[in-house]
C-alpha cells in the first residue's frame, strides 16, 4: 500500500538537515494556525471558533468533572482494540507470510476487505456483540487489523531467504527463528503497519462511539454536533488532531530510526 | 485461474455455505445474522424500491463527485508541491499522520460553509481521498528515473513534450495507485458521513434498515455496496497490473 509510504522516500543522511526540517514544519503549522484565525475572521466566531477560543473552550471540557468518565471510556476502548489488532494482526501476518500459499490465497481477500467502507458493518457488528465497549472494541479492531496483517505479511516474504537458510542450518527451533531472525529483519515495515493500523483502529473506535453510544469522546462529538455546539466540535477535533498526530510522529521516528538502521547494517 | 485462485474461491464459496446452515438450521441468532440468501433478497428488494435506489443513486454521485474533485487537485497539488521542495519536506510529517485524524469532525463546520446539501458530505470524502492522491503523485514523480529526466534535456523536449512523452508514462502506475485509493476513501468518507450525520444516501439508508430492526434490507444494502465497491477494485486493480506490468515493475 504506497499511499501512507511516502515518507519511505524521504531519508534524510544529515541530522542538521532535520533540524532545519523541522523549523520548516514549525513554520508551516504557525502558518496553519494563521490561516485558521483568517478563517474564523472571515466565517464569524459562531461556524469557526478561533484557535485561542478553541483552546480555551477545551481547556474548560478538559477540566470538566464528566470528562475523565468519556476520554478513560474512549482510551480503554481503543487501547483494548490497539492491542488486539496488533497482536492478532501480527501473528496472522507472521503465518500468511511464512506460508506462501496461504498468504497468496489470503492477500486480494484482506485488499478486498481493507477497502470496503467498514462503517457499513456496524450494525452487523452492532447485533453481534451488543450495545456497549466490546462493539466498539471490535470495530476498532476490524480497522486496524488488516494493515497490520498486510504489512506484516510483505515484510516477512521479503526477508532475504539466505537469513532462512542460515536458520536452518542452525537449527534454531521455530520460536528463535521468529525472534532472532524473522522479526529483526522485518522490523521497519511491521512498525509501518502499525503506524497504519494505530491511525485506522483510533478512527475505528472513534465511528464506533458516533453511532449508537453513551459515552465517549465519539459520543460527546456527535451530541455537539447535533446541538450545533461548534466549540465542542473544533476543541474535541482540536484534541484529537494533536494526539493523533503526536502518536503518529513518534511512530514515524521509530520507523525512520528503523530503516536507516536497516540500510547500515 | 491459479491453484490460489482456486482455493480462495472453496473457501469463499464453503463460508458461503456455513453460514446459509448455520442460519437456516438455527445455530446462529436470526435476530444477528440472516442466511446469505435472504440477504441476496434484501440487495433485490433495496433495488426494486424507488426510495433506496434514489439513496444509490445519491450516493454514487457524491462518490464520484468526490473522487473527480479529490483526483484534479491531488494531482495538482502534487505537481506543485514536487516543484517546492522545501515546503513538501516541512509537510511530509503532517501528512503521513494526515489519515490519524478522523476528518468528518469537522462536517458541521462544511455545513456552515456549504449549507445543508450534498456539498458537506462530499467535501468529507474529498478530504479523505485527496491527500491519498498527493501522496501517491508525489511518489510517482520522486521515482522517475534520472536518465529519462536527463534524456528529455539532450533532445530538448518542449515542457508539453516532456509532461506528455515523460512525466505521464513514468508515473502512471502510481498516480492510478493514488485514484485506486480515492475511491476506496471516497466511498468511506461519504458512507461514513451519511452514517453519523445525513438524512439521505445508502449509509444513512443501512443505519435506518438497522434502527427499525429491518434487518433483510439492512443486509441486502450492505451487500449490494460490497458488491459495488468490489466491481469497481477489481475493473482498477486489473487495469493497475497491466500498467504495472508495462513499467516493468
Amino acid at each position: 500500500m504506497p499511499a501512507q509510504d511516502a515518507d519511505v522516500l524521504t531519508v534524510e543522511p544529515v541530522a542538521r538537515r532535520g533540524d532545519a526540517r523541522s523549523l520548516d514544519t514549525a513554520l508551516l503549522i504557525v502558518g496553519l494556525i494563521a490561516l485558521w484565525q483568517a478563517g474564523t475572521l472571515v466565517l464569524g466566531k459562531d461556524a469557526l471558533p478561533s484557535p485561542v477560543a478553541t483552546v480555551t473552550k477545551l481547556a474548560a471540557i478538559i477540566g470538566d468533572e464528566d470528562f475523565p468518565r468519556h476520554a478513560w471510556e474512549t482510551a480503554r476502548a481503543f487501547l483494548t482494540a490497539l492491542v488486539i489488532s496488533l497482536a492478532a494482526g501480527l501473528l496472522i501476518g507472521l503465518a500468511l507470510g511464512a506460508r506462501r500459499l496461504a498468504g497468496e490465497v489470503a492477500e486480494p481477500m484482506l485488499t478486498a476487505l481493507y477497502s470496503i467502507p467498514k462503517i457499513t458493518l456496524y450494525p452487523v457488528i452492532l447485533l453481534l456483540f451488543g450495545l456497549g465497549i466490546s462493539a466498539k472494541i471490535a470495530f476498532g479492531v476490524i480497522h486496524g487489523i488488516i494493515p497490520v496483517i498486510l504489512f506484516t505479511m510483505n515484510a516477512v516474504r521479503n526477508i532475504p531467504r539466505v537469513y532462512l537458510r542460515s536458520a536452518r542450518a542452525m537449527r534454531l527451533t521455530l520460536a528463535q527463528t521468529a525472534g532472532t531472525i524473522i522479526i529483526p529483519a522485518a522490523l521497519p515495515e511491521i512498525v509501518s503497519g502499525f503506524r497504519i493500523g494505530f491511525a485506522l483502529t483510533l478512527l475505528g473506535t472513534l465511528i464506533g462511539e458516533m453511532f449508537a453510544s453513551q459515552r465517549g469522546i465519539g459520543y460527546m462529538l456527535v451530541k455537539a454536533m447535533e446541538t450545533g455546539d461548534t466549540a465542542t466540535v473544533m476543541s474535541l477535533a482540536l484534541l484529537l488532531v494533536v494526539l493523533a498526530t503526536a502518536a503518529s510522529a513518534a511512530l514515524l521516528a521509530l520507523d525512520r530510526r528503523l530503516r536507516r538502521h536497516a540500510i547500515a547494517a | 485461474m491459479t491453484r490460489a485462485g482456486w482455493i480462495r474461491l472453496a473457501l469463499i464459496v464453503g463460508a458461503l455455505a456455513v453460514l446459509e446452515a448455520a442460519c437456516r438450521y438455527g445455530f446462529v441468532s436470526r435476530d444477528a445474522v440472516i442466511p446469505p440468501s435472504k440477504m441476496l433478497e434484501g440487495s433485490w428488494r433495496a433495488l426494486a424500491a424507488d426510495e433506496t435506489r434514489a439513496d444509490i443513486w445519491l450516493t454514487l454521485q457524491n462518490v464520484t463527485l468526490s473522487l473527480v474533485l479529490s483526483l484534479i487537485a491531488g494531482t495538482a497539488a502534487g505537481l506543485l508541491l514536487h516543484k517546492a521542495t522545501r515546503l513538501r519536506r516541512a509537510l511530509d510529517p503532517l501528512l503521513a499522520s494526515y489519515y490519524a485524524v478522523p476528518t468528518f469532525v469537522f462536517y458541521p463546520l462544511f455545513i456552515v460553509l456549504f449549507g445543508l446539501n450534498r456539498w458537506p458530505l462530499i467535501a468529507i470524502g474529498f478530504l479523505f481521498a485527496v491527500v491519498a492522491v498527493i501522496i501517491n503523485t508525489l511518489d510517482g514523480l520522486a521515482r522517475i528515473p534520472r536518465a529519462f529526466v536527463r534524456t528529455a534535456a539532450v533532445m530538448r523536449l518542449t515542457r508539453t513534450q516532456y509532461a506528455l512523452h515523460i512525466i505521464l508514462p513514468a508515473a502512471a502506475p502510481w498516480f492510478f495507485t493514488g485514484a485506486k485509493f480515492a475511491v476506496a476513501y471516497s466511498f468511506i468518507g461519504v458512507i461514513a458521513g451519511e452514517f453519523v450525520v445525513s438524512g439521505a444516501g445508502m449509509g444513512h439508508a443501512t443505519a435506518f434498515a438497522y434502527n427499525s430492526f429491518d434487518n433483510r434490507m439492512m443486509y441486502g444494502l450492505i451487500v449490494l455496496l460490497f458488491i459495488i465497491v468490489g466491481t469497481i477494485n477489481a475493473v482498477f486493480g486489473t487495469v493497475e497490473r497491466r500498467l504495472y506490468a508495462r513499467a516493468g515493475r
